[in-house]
């Protein structure tokens, strides 16, 4: 397997676009957006999230086979969260009586 | 024993199992990211529980998350953020044979590592003195929420309880890394270690990148 060097000048663009994306959701926070205001919150999470792992972890660079092993870990994590919110968050739904 | 490699020489680093070094970094980074996903399921239970519960009592939720300190929160963020930096950049240096680099950047990672845990008991000394550790003693100004924010509470110790647990394992991961480090057994055919205990300390990055907006800035809009 090829070692895959990612020059250091990715790693720097990454670190701004962290940067901007931690003031984005600390500013955006004092504006009343309703429901708006967790989506954008979670959206840059995710955002985030995904740069760290694709490049700090350097999963874009990665095997097929690492990439099967994260996207199914995810995978499960989406039906712990699924699953279960579809009880708690649709409970209110039926009020008929 | 023949063993079919001839007159080559085995790197030291090489277990006999694996065929070579190659072999051997991508089954580490895969053991790596196995138990990587088990920490995710185990941190996924509790934002389930926190987003269960914030389901539950908004209102309590906005108010409890108000009482956080938000300067500290941020610049905690923009600390891990940076220690991720370090931390790849430790990498690269082990990848390019730089020495001297990759020590420097793993004790700067160790550095803003320890930042964070003394912002973060900053801000736990802050909560036990206004009384918002859960227990007989919690006292919330807003009456009417107490027992509901006593739940933020709870969570809110809970998890970045866990996630400075995971930061002080990470020093000590980091402490054998820059042990390694200065004994020269990092080399650019065999950075595994390092690479493997990056994996590791982006992780615990990647959790806060999401307590943050999470514990500290829900319905922040609604108090200014």
């Amino acid at each position: 397997m090829a070692e895959h060097i990612i020059p250091k000048r990715t790693y720097y663009i990454i670190f701004a676009t962290l940067m901007v994306c931690t003031y984005l959701t600390w500013q955006v926070a004092y504006f009343d957006l309703g429901p708006l205001n967790t989506i954008a919150a979670l959206g840059i999470a995710v955002f985030k999230a995904v740069l760290v792992v694709l490049f700090f972890m350097h999963v874009r660079y990665s095997t097929r086979l690492t990439w099967a092993v994260v996207a199914g870990g995810l995978f499960w994590l989406m039906i712990l969260l699924a699953l279960t919110f579809s009880d708690y968050l649709t409970r209110g739904w039926l009020r008929t009586a | 024993m023949p063993d079919g490699h001839g007159a080559i020489a085995h790197h030291p680093a090489l277990a006999h199992q694996f065929d070579d070094l190659g072999q051997q970094k991508e089954a580490a980074t895969l053991g790596m990211w196995a138990f990587l996903i088990t920490e995710i399921l185990f941190f996924g239970g509790m934002f389930l529980l926190y987003s269960v519960y914030r389901s539950m009592y908004p209102a309590a939720f906005a108010a409890a998350s108000h009482e956080m300190i938000v300067w500290a929160g941020t610049l905690n963020t923009c600390v891990l953020i940076t220690s991720s930096l370090t931390m790849a950049l430790a990498v690269h240096a082990a990848q390019t044979d730089n020495r001297r680099l990759l020590v420097l950047f793993l004790v700067a990672t160790m550095a803003l590592g320890t930042v964070f845990l003394g912002v973060k008991a900053f801000e736990y000394y802050t909560e036990f003195s206004e009384h918002h550790l859960p227990g007989p003693g919690f006292h919330f100004g807003e009456e009417a929420y107490a027992k509901q924010a006593q739940i933020f509470f709870s969570l809110y110790f809970m998890m970045t309880g866990l996630h400075a647990l995971h930061m002080i394992i990470g020093l000590g991961v980091m402490t054998v890394m820059l042990w390694m480090s200065l004994r020269g057994r990092i080399t650019p055919e065999y950075y595994t270690p390092i690479e493997v205990s990056g994996l590791y300390w982006h992780f615990v990055d990647i959790v806060w990148i999401f307590l943050f907006p999470l514990l500290y800035l829900i319905g922040r809009h609604l108090h200014g």
